[in-house]
């Protein structure tokens, strides 16, 4: 007996595969090293967290969410995002090499925070399972690689975008070997054929290579946050022995 | 140290959800938010199937994943382990909602009345700190406070017990302390078998299911 759970719909589903995409474009960014690439990242995890802003109930609250670092991994994604704003406008401004560090270390705790997020919802079984983590970030880095295909095509960008595709399919035959959900058959088949082979196969066509990566990985986390979402429901390890009292 | 705690005798349980309409009544609940649910459960399969009627709502967990993922701190757990919400700081992202293993918690963004416009009873009642935040049972927290304040014991004098534990017409339902050995919720758990929703999960609820005699 379980029901998908309506609380966290699209606007939630946007802070995982826009702020994923723009925090792992900003890992990417000790890469690239171009002030356009960063400007990208943080709009892209400003339009995932406004989002997110648009589903709470109390929007002028929304400071609040700062106040429990010390157990909710979204008080920790929050701080994460202060740093990474931070130190990303500081560095569109000064153009320091170490503000672009610094981003980039901050957009990876963020992606961290996102995946042990979701791990922590104990209600949803699609998403508490331990295999959820390494599918986040890998997805985020993914799609960040992705992106970065647009700035630059350099060995070191095409090896990091190779190697961060490969490591989600892993990461998804490892989640899948795990949970069972019929609400991620299609867009994981998308992603192992479209968004992992035929990327890697057209690997020389980069902006094609990176729209089908980019593209898969969003379609499987918004159906992992909005259709997969099950809940635990209930279940009765013993049945009541009436007429016993 | 004070452990307060339910026990749903799943034996007496007829679901006929007094409780819920009890629990509506007593905290005002808007449409389809109900802090104290019966749900009707079939376990088994054609044709060997049963029924079971099985109150649910907020366990009151030790260990409550809801306070941990909270963001604002609005989620805590008291000394008696009744776990509360603040809804002056509860900013309404609902992870806790998704969080709660028992689909305890609900959120409403506006006010709604059960016929379209108010009732005079629902404008008296209407709770504007309960829109947009996280809400669920309290195990009529305030029940038992001015009941203890009174001098009254919760779970034995109904003035300070739970209102869904006063409505229940099969007596399935009880309340009071769980660390108190002389208490009707230790006695009851003493003489029967019991378990404890998902259990696997380490939530450790304060909701108890009785199912049988203890042999």
């Amino acid at each position: 007996m379980r029901w998908l759970q309506r609380h966290w719909d699209a606007r939630a589903a946007a802070n995982f595969t826009f702020g994923g995409a723009g925090s792992g474009l900003l890992v990417c960014s000790v890469l690239l090293q171009e002030p356009y690439a960063v400007a990208l990242g943080l709009t892209l995890m400003a339009a995932g967290l406004g989002a997110v802003w648009l589903e709470i109930g109390r929007k002028l609250r929304a400071a609040n969410v700062f106040f429990n670092p010390f157990t909710s991994w979204m008080s920790r994604e929050s701080l994460a995002a202060v740093a990474v704003f931070a130190c990303g406008l500081s560095f569109l401004v000064f153009r320091e090499a170490v503000l672009l560090y610094g981003a980039a270390l901050a957009a990876a705790a963020f992606l961290w925070c996102q995946a042990r997020m979701l791990h922590a919802a104990k209600g949803i079984p699609a998403w508490r399972a331990p295999q959820t983590v390494p599918l986040i970030v890998a997805t985020g880095l993914a799609e960040g690689t992705s992106l970065a295909l647009l700035f630059s095509a350099d060995t070191a960008v095409l090896a990091a975008f190779a190697l961060a595709v490969a490591a989600r399919f892993l990461a998804w035959r490892r989640y899948r070997a795990a949970v069972a959900s019929e609400a991620l058959e299609a867009p994981g088949k998308a992603l192992v054929w479209i968004g992992t082979v035929a990327a890697l196969a057209l690997f020389l066509l980069t902006p094609l290579a990176g729209l089908a990566a980019l593209a898969t990985g969003w379609w499987l986390k918004l159906a992992l946050v909005t259709r997969a979402s099950l809940n635990q429901g209930f279940s009765l390890p013993h049945l009541p022995v009436r007429g016993a009292r | 140290m004070t452990r307060w705690a339910m026990i749903a005798d799943l034996r007496r349980c007829v679901g006929c959800q007094t409780c819920t309409a009890a629990c509506r009544q007593a905290n005002a609940t808007p449409p389809g938010v109900q802090w104290r649910r019966v749900v009707d459960l079939e376990v088994g399969e054609y044709p060997d199937v049963k029924r079971a009627f099985v109150p649910v709502g907020c366990m009151h967990c030790e260990d409550p994943p809801c306070m941990h993922v909270c963001p604002s701190t609005a989620t805590r757990k008291r000394a008696d382990g009744i776990v509360t919400i603040d809804y002056d700081l509860c900013i309404g992202c609902a992870y806790c909602a998704v969080a709660c293993p028992y689909q305890a918690r609900f959120k409403v963004d506006r006010q709604e009345f059960a016929y379209g416009g108010s009732t005079e009873d629902e404008r008296e009642n209407l709770h504007p700190d309960r829109i947009g935040v996280a809400t669920k049972c309290t195990f009529c927290v305030d029940r038992i406070d001015a009941g203890l304040a009174r001098g009254l014991t919760p779970g034995v004098d109904p003035e300070a017990t739970p209102a869904c534990v006063n409505s229940c017409i099969a007596k399935a339902l009880h309340f009071g302390d769980a660390e108190n050995p002389a208490s009707n919720v230790s006695q009851l758990l003493a003489e029967n078998q019991f378990f404890r929703m998902h259990e696997e999960l380490g939530t450790g609820p304060g909701f108890y299911y009785l199912w049988d005699r203890r042999p």
